[in-house]
C-alpha cells in the first residue's frame, strides 16, 4: 500500500466528483501509478481497486486490454516504431528492424542496462510524418535510421531525449491543465 | 484553389491560444446568440446545415442530436470521440493542436443544444502531448468563465434565454483501437475494459451510466460553431450539397507532401493527391488508395478518374468516406504486404466478443500470410474472399467490416496480384519504401497546414 500521499488520494476522491463513479477513475488512477512507477504491479493493482472500489481482478483485466499499461518493468525510454501501413509505406518496417537491432533487443524487451525498451506499435496517428518513432511521450517524424541512430544515442549519453526536430509546441501549461 | 474556405483550421498564427481566439470573435457573439435561441432551434439549424459525422459513418448530426429526450429528469451525457487510432488518421490531432478552442465552443453549442451538463473528452494515451494542449484549453475556458459554472454570469441570457452551464473533463485512453467505437468508448470510460455493447439500446436511450449519451467526433463539434455563425443554409451549400463542408484529408504514403489539407467535399480525389500533396514521388502511377483510413474498400488506380471525396460521390465509386485519411500506393507497392499489414493490425485489435470476428480476423491473417510467404494455393483465393464475406454483418460492432472490407475488395479488385502470387518461384518484393528518397533532398512536409511554426 501507500503509492499515494494523502493530497493525492483526496485529488482522487475530486476527480470521482467529476464522474459520478469512483470506478471510472481507474484509468486515470493507473496512468498516475504508472508514472510513479514505471509499470503497474500487483500491490499497485491492489491500491487502485481500493480507491475505485472494484475488485482487484477487475483492474488485471483493465491493466491487461490496454496496451499502453505495463505489467512488468520497461526501460526508462520506451521506443516504440509504427509498422502500420502509412509508416510501411515510408519505410516504417526498415526503421523498426534498424532499431531493433541497435538496441539488440526484440519487442517488449528491455535493454540490460534498464535505459530502453523495444515496441512495434500500431497507427500512433503521425502517418503524414511517417516513418515514426517515440520514445515515451516524445514523436520523432520523418526519421531515417540515422538519425534514429542518432536519437538513441544522445538519450543513451545525457539521459534526456532530444527535442524533435519537427515538433508540436506546447504552451506553457498552467496548475490548471490537470483539471 | 486559392478560395477553398478554411473552417476548422483558418490560417491564424497562434490561434489556439484563448486570447487570439477571442480576437477572432470566439466565445462571442455567436454563442450569445445560441444561449438565446431555444436548444430545438440551435438543432435545427445543425440539420439545416447538413452536417455529416466526422468520425467514419458520416451520420447526420442534427438527427442524432434530436434522438436525445428533452426535459431534464435524468442526467445527460457528451462524449466527444478523440480516440482516432485507425491506421492513416492524423486529423483530429491537427485540432486538438491548433484550434482546441473551436472544439470546445461546438461542444459548448452541442451540450445547450441536448441540454447536457457533462461533456467528457476522450483522447487516446499516445497523444499525450495533445491531450497536454487541450487540458491546457479547456482550463482556460474555465479561468475565463466561458465553460463551466460561471458560464450563467459570463453568458447572462438577455428576455427569454436559459440561463445554462456546462463541465467539460479531458480523458485519457490508454491504447486500445476498439475503443474508438461509441459503446466501447463508453465501457472504457466508465473503468471498464474497451468492449462494444451490443445494439440496441442505443447510447441516446442508455449510454455512459445507463444515461442518454450522444458521441460525436472532434472535427465534427469543431464544425458547429461555423455553423451556428453562418447559419444553416450557407454551411450547407458548401461542398457536396449530400455532404456539406470541408473535410479535413490526411494524405499519407507515396506523395510528395503528406499532412492534412482542409478542401471541400466533393473535391476530387486526384486533386487533392497531385495539386494539394505534390503527387506522386517519381512521377510514378497510382495502385491503389484507400481513401478513408484503413477500414475502407481499396480502389484501383485506374478507378480514381473523376471520384469525388464525400460520402455519396465515394460510395458511388464504391469505396466510403470513413475518416478522410487517404493512403497512397505507387505502382511498385506489394500490395499483398500492405494487406498483411492491415490484416494483422484488425486481428491484434479484434476485442474477442464474437466468435466471426476474433477467429475471422486471425484466419485472414493466416491465410495473407501464406500469400506473403510464397505458399498460397490457388483455392486461397476465394477462402480469403469467402472469410472475410463471413465476416461482414455477424458481429456486435463494426470492426468485423472494417477487417473484412479491405480483404473482400483488395482480392475482388486485384485478383491478378493474388493469381500470381500462387505461382511458383515468385519474387517477393517489399512495400516500396520512399524513405530513402529523402536523403535525395525531398523536403519532408511534415504536417501541413498553414501556420505551422516549427522549431
Ligand atoms: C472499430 C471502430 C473504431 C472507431 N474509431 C473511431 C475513432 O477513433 N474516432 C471517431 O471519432 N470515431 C470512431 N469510430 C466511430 C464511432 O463509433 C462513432 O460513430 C463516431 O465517433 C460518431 O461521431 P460522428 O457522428 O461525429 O461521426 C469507430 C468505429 C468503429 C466501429
Ligand atoms: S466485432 Fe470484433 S471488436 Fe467488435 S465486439 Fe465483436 S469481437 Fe469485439
Ligand atoms: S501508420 Fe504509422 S503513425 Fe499512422
Amino acid at each position: 500500500m501507500a503509492i499515494f500521499s494523502n493530497e493525492e488520494l483526496q485529488e482522487f476522491t475530486e476527480l470521482q466528483k467529476r464522474y459520478g463513479k469512483p470506478a471510472a477513475t481507474l484509468l486515470p488512477v493507473l496512468w498516475r501509478i504508472q508514472e510513479k512507477r514505471g509499470w503497474i504491479d500487483s500491490d499497485a493493482m491492489e491500491e487502485a481497486a481500493a480507491i475505485c472500489q472494484v475488485p482487484k481482478s477487475h483492474v488485471e483485466g483493465v491493466v491487461q486490454f490496454y496496451t499502453m499499461f505495463f505489467d512488468k518493468p520497461m526501460g526508462r525510454f520506451h521506443v516504440q516504431v509504427c509498422t502500420n501501413v502509412s509508416c510501411m509505406l515510408r519505410g516504417g518496417e526498415e526503421l523498426y528492424n534498424h532499431v531493433r537491432q541497435q538496441l539488440g533487443i526484440e519487442n517488449h524487451g528491455r535493454t540490460e542496462n534498464g535505459i530502453f525498451s523495444l515496441e512495434e506499435v500500431e497507427c500512433m496517428g503521425a502517418c503524414g510524418g511517417a516513418p515514426m518513432m517515440a520514445l515515451n511521450d516524445t514523436f520523432y517524424e520523418c526519421v531515417t535510421t540515422e538519425e534514429a541512430s542518432k536519437v538513441l544515442a544522445e538519450t543513451q549519453r545525457a539521459g534526456v531525449n532530444p527535442k524533435p526536430k519537427f515538433v508540436a509546441q506546447l504552451p506553457e501549461l498552467s496548475e490548471a491543465a490537470n483539471r | 484553389m486559392a478560395d477553398s474556405p478554411k473552417l476548422i483550421l483558418p490560417d491564424v498564427p497562434g490561434l489556439r491560444n484563448i486570447e487570439t481566439y477571442m480576437q477572432h470573435g470566439g466565445y462571442g457573439e455567436t454563442l450569445r446568440k445560441v444561449f438565446t435561441m431555444s436548444p430545438t432551434a440551435v438543432t435545427d439549424e445543425v440539420k439545416k446545415s447538413g452536417l455529416r459525422g466526422r468520425g467514419g459513418a458520416a451520420f447526420p448530426t442534427g438527427l442524432k442530436w434530436s434522438f436525445m429526450p428533452k426535459g431534464n429528469e435524468k442526467k445527460k451525457y457528451l462524449l466527444v470521440n478523440g480516440d482516432e487510432s485507425e491506421p492513416g488518421s492524423f486529423k483530429d490531432r491537427q485540432i486538438f493542436e491548433f484550434n482546441p478552442h473551436q472544439m470546445i465552443e461546438g461542444i459548448l453549442i452541442a451540450s445547450y443544444a441536448m441540454q447536457i451538463d457533462h461533456a467528457y473528452i476522450y483522447i487516446r494515451g499516445e497523444y499525450e502531448h495533445w491531450i497536454k494542449m487541450v487540458r491546457q484549453a479547456v482550463a482556460e475556458a474555465y479561468d475565463r468563465g466561458v465553460v463551466g459554472p460561471r458560464m450563467k454570469d459570463t453568458f447572462k441570457p438577455s428576455g427569454d434565454g436559459i440561463a445554462y452551464s456546462v463541465d467539460i473533463t479531458v480523458h485519457k485512453g490508454a491504447g486500445a483501437y476498439i475503443v474508438g467505437e461509441e459503446t466501447a468508448m463508453m465501457s472504457s470510460l466508465e473503468g471498464d475494459r474497451g468492449y462494444p455493447r451490443v445494439k440496441p439500446p442505443f447510447p441516446a436511450a442508455s449510454g455512459l451510466w445507463h444515461s442518454p449519451t450522444t458521441i460525436n467526433n472532434i472535427e465534427t463539434l469543431a464544425n458547429v460553431p461555423v455553423i451556428l455563425k453562418m447559419g444553416g443554409d450557407a454551411y450547407s451549400k458548401i461542398g457536396d450539397p449530400k455532404h456539406p463542408g470541408t473535410l479535413l484529408f490526411g494524405v499519407s504514403g507515396h506523395v510528395n507532401k503528406p499532412g492534412v489539407y482542409e478542401l471541400p467535399t466533393g473535391t476530387t480525389l486526384l486533386d487533392i493527391i497531385n495539386k494539394h500533396a505534390g503527387g506522386v514521388p517519381g512521377g510514378k502511377k497510382i495502385k491503389m488508395v484507400i481513401p478513408g483510413g484503413s477500414s475502407m474498400p481499396p480502389l484501383r488506380g485506374e478507378q480514381l478518374e473523376g471520384v469525388k471525396m464525400d460520402a455519396e460521390n465515394l460510395k458511388a465509386a464504391g469505396s466510403a468516406i470513413g475518416t478522410g485519411g487517404i493512403m497512397v500506393m505507387d505502382e511498385d507497392t506489394d500490395i499483398i504486404k500492405v494487406l498483411t499489414r492491415i490484416s494483422k493490425f484488425y486481428a491484434h485489435e479484434s476485442c474477442g466478443q464474437c466468435t466471426p470476428c476474433r477467429e475471422g480476423t486471425g484466419w485472414l491473417l493466416k491465410i495473407l500470410q501464406r500469400f506473403e510467404q510464397g505458399n498460397a494455393r490457388e483455392e486461397d483465393i476465394d477462402l480469403l474472399h469467402d472469410v472475410a464475406f463471413n465476416i461482414e454483418g455477424r458481429t456486435i460492432c463494426a470492426l468485423g467490416e472494417a477487417a473484412a472490407w479491405p480483404v473482400r475488395f483488395t482480392v475482388e479488385r486485384f485478383r491478378e496480384v493474388f493469381e500470381q502470387r500462387v505461382k511458383p518461384g515468385l519474387k517477393i518484393g517489399s512495400p516500396n519504401r520512399v524513405h530513402a528518397l529523402r536523403k535525395g533532398g525531398l523536403e519532408p512536409v511534415q504536417i501541413h497546414v498553414p501556420m505551422v511554426e516549427r522549431v
